[in-house]
């Protein structure tokens, strides 16, 4: 039998670590672009549109992102169309993402108060002169900490994507257990390696919290 | 024809009439108070000329621009009408001097230096000229709303709607903004303004409107309407009996 030291094991994980990494970035990038379309059809004009929007937020927030990640895996497969693991890993966070950002922005959004759209519409603004240049900018100074601190969902959430067979952290984590048998220390590995992504992120969310608020101030 | 003529107007939240038939016609340089209790629809009939609320039946026209409910007809109208509120409504975000020039870059496609020349001079006009810098936070209601005229008046409108521009100040703000008010008003500005400033209205209005349960309930000049009322409302509202 070959002896692993935890060095070995280690640098594994974080040989790993990478594609946590990756697929944390894509999601959130892919989601906050997807997010925000779902945030302008959430807040339209359009009945139809706010409808749709609506009920994607309520879908994918009400349906477990495992189910999600199964569905996106093979449920294309029944129709033909071969998904490899990252596609659909990357593809369900995405979604899933966009559906929580969009409804966090939408708050931050409905936060601004209501003089403002007046006020720039009375001046002849159309609306998404008055979103580019009065309601997001001050809306967006409000959106900046629970955004940072959801992106810590989003780096646990990929942690599920080993189901379907996306070689993560988690996964290399039940592959390196399987070589080693060491369970214990290679999954309290896999949490510190976690850990010490997510950490950063909710430090600086608490801090983005107190700098925007503290100061009280719009400018 | 008048500059902005309002026919018939109708406003209903559901079964809740609260415009009942509102007739009035506004000559140019015109200066209209528009007096009443709260909830009679005065600031309604005044949200509903520039569109901000949307009315139910009759017609309102600025200049030849009909009001009709779509973002093309919208801004037409309301580039010929300007409105200031009782909250000031300042985009906090934005100095004074980006305040007024927002819209014009925005809005009317105006150069960078020609909409900051404008937003001085208009800050100039109200007093403020140097407030260019600051921040809303940075000023003082007072200053705050006279801003928010200049902004308006940086759009070049031909009538303005004041919606009780003054009743979120403390009181000895008010005597800054409405000078600038009465100043406007003497260069020949059309004004309608739904105020509670009574001796304001007295001074410098051409005409009193009373407003009672959705209806122009007494119309006239000043002189006749607060010297003789002749509804019983009207009365009631002035305290003459």
């Amino acid at each position: 039998m070959i002896e692993f030291s935890t060095w070995d094991i280690l640098r594994n994980l974080l040989l790993a670590t990478r594609w946590t990494i990756l697929l944390s970035l894509v999601s959130f990038v892919g989601g906050g672009a997807v997010g925000l379309l779902l945030l302008f059809l959430r807040i339209s004009k359009r009945k139809a549109a706010r409808a749709f929007a609506k009920y994607y937020i309520e879908l994918f927030q009400g349906t477990p992102l495992l189910m999600q990640l199964f569905l996106a895996f093979f449920g294309l497969g029944l129709f033909g169309i071969d998904v490899p693991a990252w596609l659909a890993a990357g593809l369900a966070l995405v979604l899933w993402t966009a559906s929580f950002l969009a409804e966090i922005w939408r708050g931050c959004v409905e936060s601004i108060a209501r003089g403002q759209w007046e006020a720039s519409a009375s001046l002849g603004m159309g609306r998404l002169q008055q979103m580019r240049y009065v309601i997001l900018p001050q809306a967006l100074k409000i959106a900046v900490p629970p955004t940072v601190g959801f992106s810590v969902q989003v780096v646990k959430g990929t942690a599920l994507t080993s189901i379907i067979g996306f070689v993560e952290l988690s996964k290399a984590g039940t592959v390196v257990t399987n070589a080693t048998f060491q369970p214990f220390t290679v999954y309290g590995l896999v949490a510190l390696i976690y850990f010490a992504l997510c950490w950063p992120l909710s430090k600086s969310s608490q801090i983005l919290e107190r700098k925007l608020n503290v100061a009280h101030r719009n400018h | 024809m008048s500059l902005i003529e309002i026919t018939e107007v109708r406003k209903s939240y559901g079964t809740n009439e609260v415009l009942k038939g509102i007739n009035l016609d506004v000559e140019p340089g015109e200066v209209i108070a528009i007096i009443g209790k709260s909830g009679s629809g005065k600031s309604t009939l005044l949200r509903c000329i520039n569109g901000l609320e949307t009315i139910t039946q009759g017609s309102i026209s600025v200049a030849g621009a009909q009001l009709i409910d779509d973002e093309v007809h919208l801004k037409a109208l309301r580039l010929k009408v300007g409105m200031i509120f009782q909250q000031f409504n300042l985009f906090p975000h934005l100095t004074a001097g980006g305040n007024v020039m927002l819209s014009q870059s925005v809005v009317k496609k105006t150069a960078k230096a020609e909409a900051e020349a404008m937003a001085r001079k208009m800050l100039d006009r109200v007093g403020l000229g140097h407030k260019f810098e600051a921040y809303p936070d940075e000023l003082s209601g007072g200053q705050q709303q006279r801003v928010a005229i200049a902004r308006a008046l940086a759009m070049q409108p031909i009538a303005l709607l004041c919606d009780e521009i003054t009743s979120a100040l403390d009181p000895e703000l008010v005597a800054e903004v409405l000078a600038v008010v009465r100043e406007l008003a003497a260069e020949g500005m059309t004004l309608l303004m739904v105020t509670h400033e009574m001796k304001f209205a007295r001074d410098v209005c051409s005409r009193v409107v009373f407003m009672h349960q959705g209806r122009v309930h007494e119309i006239g000049r000043p002189e006749e309407v607060f010297a003789n009322p002749k509804t019983p409302e009207l009365q009631q509202f002035l305290g003459v009996h």
